[in-house]
């Protein structure tokens, strides 16, 4: 073989190597949850139920330390993911199992339910939560551009039947937070917890607080 | 020696003539365009003239635009002039344009110079006082402001960056805190820009603001709003995943209603401004996330309310009689 073919195929065999490390690179990257669709099969009209449940790990998948929400599909299974289709100008029952415990919130503004109708938790009016108080907060339920702000009281750190590992059940600790709001016209609005949860990452923002599927995610609202 | 002589004339006819043309495309030029951009387009530069300082912005970048322009259409007309008029394809070898070495052209070298430095010390001093007679000119002057407006009544409002949001704090009314910014039309009025994290940068576009949010930094930023209406406020400093989110709306409101919603919202929130931080211009973010255990730079544990608004000063109250004209 010639000098000038070699170096040919060299460089052929660079270019391919360099593209397959760039294809893993943002194939990797570009790695996000499933979308779990509330919308199809919805009547024009009727509410649309979404479950959802806090976790303090979710005890799988490549970050199983991870703090995480999780939530229900239209077959009643607990899914990994923050993106969630919803229709367009529906009003929506959500139900919050929060498993998690709570601390002091680095904004106690948060503390107030903001943007939502019939807040309640386990079963009786909610309306604001100082977070030095009790349990603290756990997390919140925010939609920022539509002035959605819902806090999740903890539950005892120190409590025997703390759930661990998602996905928890109805027989282990927690509380429930319940309430509704109606969703807006078709587009993608962000949500996120506004609690730093995002243990051992400085200011408790990195790691979970900033990755889609665990503490933030989109309410995708279709036609 | 009599016909070199005689070329040589021609040469600088030619060129006085060329000179003169220039100077003739060039000022007509220069006085349309601008005259054009200054009436025409002028009026709808960013930032507007929401406040005081955005006009003053506005004005500003209409200035600077207004002595550039001159200089763009003489380096177009020059370059147009030359590529047309002195191509050599349109001159024999002895008729092309010679012009004076410039290395000995005293008073070209001389008036360039001279007109260049006084553009260049013009602009410096003409930004230099667009910058201190509006009081920093919307931007932000650090917790001990150097420029201040001569009001005495100027109404403070915190704004707080947090990832991914901004809330307001209204000292002058209880110290209630709001996600809503809502501030009253012809009153001077105090931003004191804040963040509980990472650096953010509070841009109230159309009132001309901009301001670094730091945490554990008061950074002050005066404006005067001129005109009713909805501004855009952005975080412009990368801060995270959801940095293109962090973004609401203000709103200028007339004095009256600013009163009205202050008061009404100062009562609604009171349960929740109990259970803030007392009123602080700077609050102490626990550096580990909600409830601690891992320490990277040796910070307290999570601070208590108590010190959370250790900086507490006393804010002196936003007068009644501003809210009223």
């Amino acid at each position: 073989m010639s000098r000038g073919a070699r170096a040919s195929v060299a460089g052929m065999l660079f270019a391919i190597a360099v593209g397959l490390v760039v294809f893993v690179a943002m194939a990797f990257l570009r790695t996000e949850p499933p979308t779990v669709d509330l919308a199809s099969g919805h009547q024009a009209g009727k509410p649309v139920d979404l479950t959802l449940q806090t976790v303090g790990s979710i005890g799988y998948g490549i970050h199983p330390e991870w703090v995480s929400y999780l939530v229900k599909d239209q077959q009643g299974k607990w899914i990994h993911s923050t993106l969630w289709n919803l229709p367009a100008h529906t009003t929506v029952h959500v139900t919050i199992l929060q498993y998690d415990s709570g601390s002091p919130i680095r904004n106690q503004q948060r503390g107030l339910v903001t943007g939502v109708g019939g807040a309640m938790l386990n079963g009786k009016r909610l309306t604001n939560v100082n977070s030095y108080e009790g349990n603290g907060i756990g997390h919140t339920f925010s939609v920022p551009s539509l002035g959605i702000n819902v806090p999740l009281v903890g539950v005892a750190g120190n409590a025997k039947d703390f759930c661990n590992v998602a996905p928890c059940t109805m027989q282990e600790a927690h509380n429930t937070v319940t309430f509704t709001f109606k969703t807006p016209g078709v587009g993608q609005y962000h949500w996120q917890c506004f609690v730093p949860c995002g243990l051992g990452y400085l200011y408790g923002n990195g790691g979970p607080m900033q990755t889609i599927g665990y503490m933030d995610g989109l309410l995708k609202v279709v036609a | 020696m009599a016909a070199t002589t005689a070329s040589a004339g021609a040469h600088r006819a030619r060129n006085s003539h060329d000179l003169r043309t220039i100077a003739t495309i060039w000022v007509v030029l220069s006085i349309v365009a601008d005259l054009l951009f200054w009436f025409l387009a002028g009026p709808h530069i960013p930032p507007g003239r929401m406040s005081d300082q955005a006009e003053g912005a506005q004005f500003d970048f209409n200035v600077l635009f207004v002595v550039a322009l001159p200089v763009v259409i003489l380096v177009w007309t020059y370059l147009g002039f030359a590529i047309i008029r002195w191509r050599a394809s349109r001159h024999d070898a002895d008729e092309a344009p010679v012009g004076v070495p410039a290395r000995t052209a005293l008073r070209i070298q001389t008036s360039w110079i001279a007109i260049t430095t006084v553009v260049v010390i013009g602009l410096f001093g003409f930004g230099t006082y667009e910058l201190i007679a509006p009081a920093g000119a919307g931007g932000g002057e650090g917790p001990t402001a150097i420029w201040k407006p001569t009001t005495k009544t100027i109404l403070p409002i915190q704004v707080i960056g947090q990832q991914w949001m901004w809330t307001y704090r209204y000292p002058s009314f209880g110290g209630f805190e709001t996600s809503q910014l809502i501030v009253p039309d012809n009153t001077e009025i105090a931003f004191h820009v804040t963040s509980l994290d990472v650096i953010h940068d509070f841009w109230a576009y159309q009132l001309g603001v901009k301001a670094d949010a730091n945490p554990g930094t008061d950074n002050i930023a005066y404006v005067k709003p001129q005109q009713l209406g909805r501004f855009t406020v952005r975080c412009d400093e990368l801060c995270g995943l959801w940095h293109g989110a962090m973004y609401n709306y203000g709103h200028v409101v007339s004095p009256t209603a600013f009163y009205h919603w202050a008061t009404t919202t100062e009562k609604k929130l009171a349960a929740n401004t109990k259970t803030l931080p007392p009123f602080a211009w700077t609050y102490t973010p626990d550096a580990n996330g909600a409830d601690g255990g891992y320490y990277l730079d040796n910070v307290n544990p999570y601070s208590k309310s108590s010190l959370y608004g250790a900086n507490t000063v006393k804010v002196k109250q936003y007068g009644a009689s501003a809210a009223q004209s």
